[in-house]
């Protein structure tokens, strides 16, 4: 068996020890101190509603795994290319920039409501919330990452006699790509923010709507059974952008050594 | 006899930080036969670099005028190869990508070229590396790669910037070695700066010496030491002669204390 893989199974045993070792201090904790099941329950309890409640967590979830990835996707395909336009022309980068940071000094909680007003009660708004607050890191980072290059590498294809676009494409490009995906992974954990924060606006679908049913009522346990689900969401959807991270860029110094 | 390089009366300004403009070059006359192998020999900042671009037509004189080849250099001269200090190798292409790359930059198609780069390769001991990436190399045989990359397309010109300033002192001194081989078989026009003399005698037919900013010819020595030049030619009393005159020159020139 080859080192790396050795490393990574290692390191799939940590986290997995990490996760059980919460799980065992939580439900001995639990039981010692008699902790009601409405503020606190236990982990077991918290399982046994995650299959209990299978069918609405479920249709919650594909619910709001569409927002999270439609907003996602929407942000990645205004993003990359307008930061593009904007380290392609820097009279265009003036005029674009400043508004752009304009809409981030925003809070986009705040935008919530007017997105209502605008786009109705269905997965729009959402939509809306979870594009806005993703696509900025995606913009900062493929902007840096596009004007970070050495610039003995433009000389040097300079007197190679290669035009602008062919700079830009064989050069900048892929010695951007880790920056890119930098943003994309800080975007990926926003658009779950984004997402959620829509639906706590107005909805009557999503796990967003499920959180605030399940507090009304106080019902802990399926509140943590949603949180539970939630975070699931987000890491799979974290670990899927660092995957294709990884198929693509195994050249980076990121991907070389994985640490434990 | 007409020069293949000339650059007559060359001078080159440039805006600093805060607005006032400074002379990097200073009324350069140099005049570079075919196949010559000439050192630019100076102290940081004297514009030895300047002057490399000034020939690359990476930039454009201020006043005077650079022509290569019979023919003014206005933009960008790419018949070409170009050899930084840092390696520049491109992270995500193999060695022998990052070799080829030349051509794709140039638009045309790698792929007749292969068999070729992998000789070009192996000339330079890296045979069997060809598959491995850069940052699988050591900095020395990352410098051998940049170096195929500037000799791949066969240029009349080979314009090298301290190519040997950030290796340890054996690998130097063991791509000197190797420099001169390939210059004596290709039979290029080498244009290298470098602030080692014994790096400039060593290499050269003719060392340019040049006065700290702003950057002016001292002196052109011709370096009469016969060829191949084997590393212990640093002990013969010649080379020592021509290391100390050089030295005496920095000496007067307040460089060296």
């Amino acid at each position: 068996m080859s080192t790396a893989s050795n490393e990574r199974l290692k390191s799939f045993l940590w986290s997995t020890g990490s996760f059980l070792l919460i799980f065992v201090v939580w439900d001995l904790g639990v039981r010692a101190f008699k902790v009601p099941a409405y503020l606190l329950p236990s982990p077991l309890a918290v399982f046994v509603a995650i299959i209990e409640h299978w069918r609405t967590l479920g249709i919650h979830t594909l619910w709001t795994t569409g927002t999270i990835l439609a907003g996602f996707l929407a942000a990645i395909v205004v993003a990359v290319p307008l930061a593009m336009l904007i380290v392609v022309s820097p009279t265009l980068g003036r005029l674009i920039y400043p508004p752009m940071v304009a809409t981030q000094a925003i809070p986009k909680i705040a935008l919530a409501p007017l997105f209502i007003v605008w786009f109705g009660f269905g997965l729009m708004p959402k939509v809306a919330v979870a594009f806005l607050i993703a696509f900025f890191p995606i913009v900062i980072d493929t902007i840096v990452g596009l004007r970070n290059i050495d610039p003995g590498m433009i000389q040097l294809a300079r007197s190679m006699g290669a035009p602008p676009h062919r700079v830009f494409l064989r050069l900048r490009l892929p010695n951007a790509l880790p920056m890119i995906f930098g943003g994309l992974k800080v975007a990926s954990a926003l658009a779950v923010v984004g997402a959620l924060t829509g639906e706590f606006v107005g909805s009557d679908k999503g796990l967003g709507y499920v959180l605030l049913q399940a507090s009304g009522n106080l019902n802990t346990t399926l509140l943590f059974a949603t949180l539970v689900v939630l975070s699931v969401v987000a890491m799979i959807f974290f670990y899927a952008v660092e995957l294709i991270e990884r198929i693509l860029i195994p050249w980076h110094v990121s991907q070389r050594a994985h640490p434990s | 006899m007409n020069a293949f390089i000339r650059a007559d009366k060359v001078c080159k300004t440039f805006a600093t930080r805060d607005g006032s403009p400074t002379l990097a070059v200073d009324h350069v006359d140099l005049h570079i036969d075919g196949a010559e192998f000439v050192s630019l020999l100076g102290p940081s900042g004297c514009g030895k670099s300047t002057l490399l671009s000034l020939v690359a037509g990476l930039i454009q004189p201020s006043s005077g005028g650079v022509e290569v080849g019979g023919a003014q250099v206005k933009a960008p001269y790419t018949n070409v190869g170009i050899v930084f200090q840092s390696d520049l190798l491109l992270d995500w292409r193999t060695v022998l990508g990052n070799v080829l790359v030349q051509f794709e930059m140039r638009g045309e198609d790698p792929r007749p070229h292969e068999a070729r780069a992998r000789q070009l390769i192996a000339s330079v001991g890296l045979a069997g590396f060809e598959s491995k990436y850069p940052w699988e190399l050591s900095g020395g045989m990352r410098q051998r790669v940049s170096i195929c990359r500037a000799l791949i397309h066969e240029p009349p010109l080979l314009l090298m910037d301290e190519p040997f300033g950030a290796l340890d002192a054996l690998t130097r001194e063991q791509m000197q070695v190797d420099l001169q081989r390939i210059w004596q078989s290709s039979r290029k026009t080498v244009i290298f700066v470098t602030h080692s003399i014994s790096e400039a005698v060593f290499l050269s037919d003719r060392v340019v010496v040049m006065t700290p900013r702003p950057g002016k010819i001292r002196e052109v020595m011709r370096i009469d030491l016969p060829r191949p030049r084997a590393i212990d030619v640093r002990d013969t009393p010649e080379f020592a002669a021509y290391v100390r005159h050089i030295n005496k020159l920095f000496q007067e020139m307040g460089v060296i204390h």
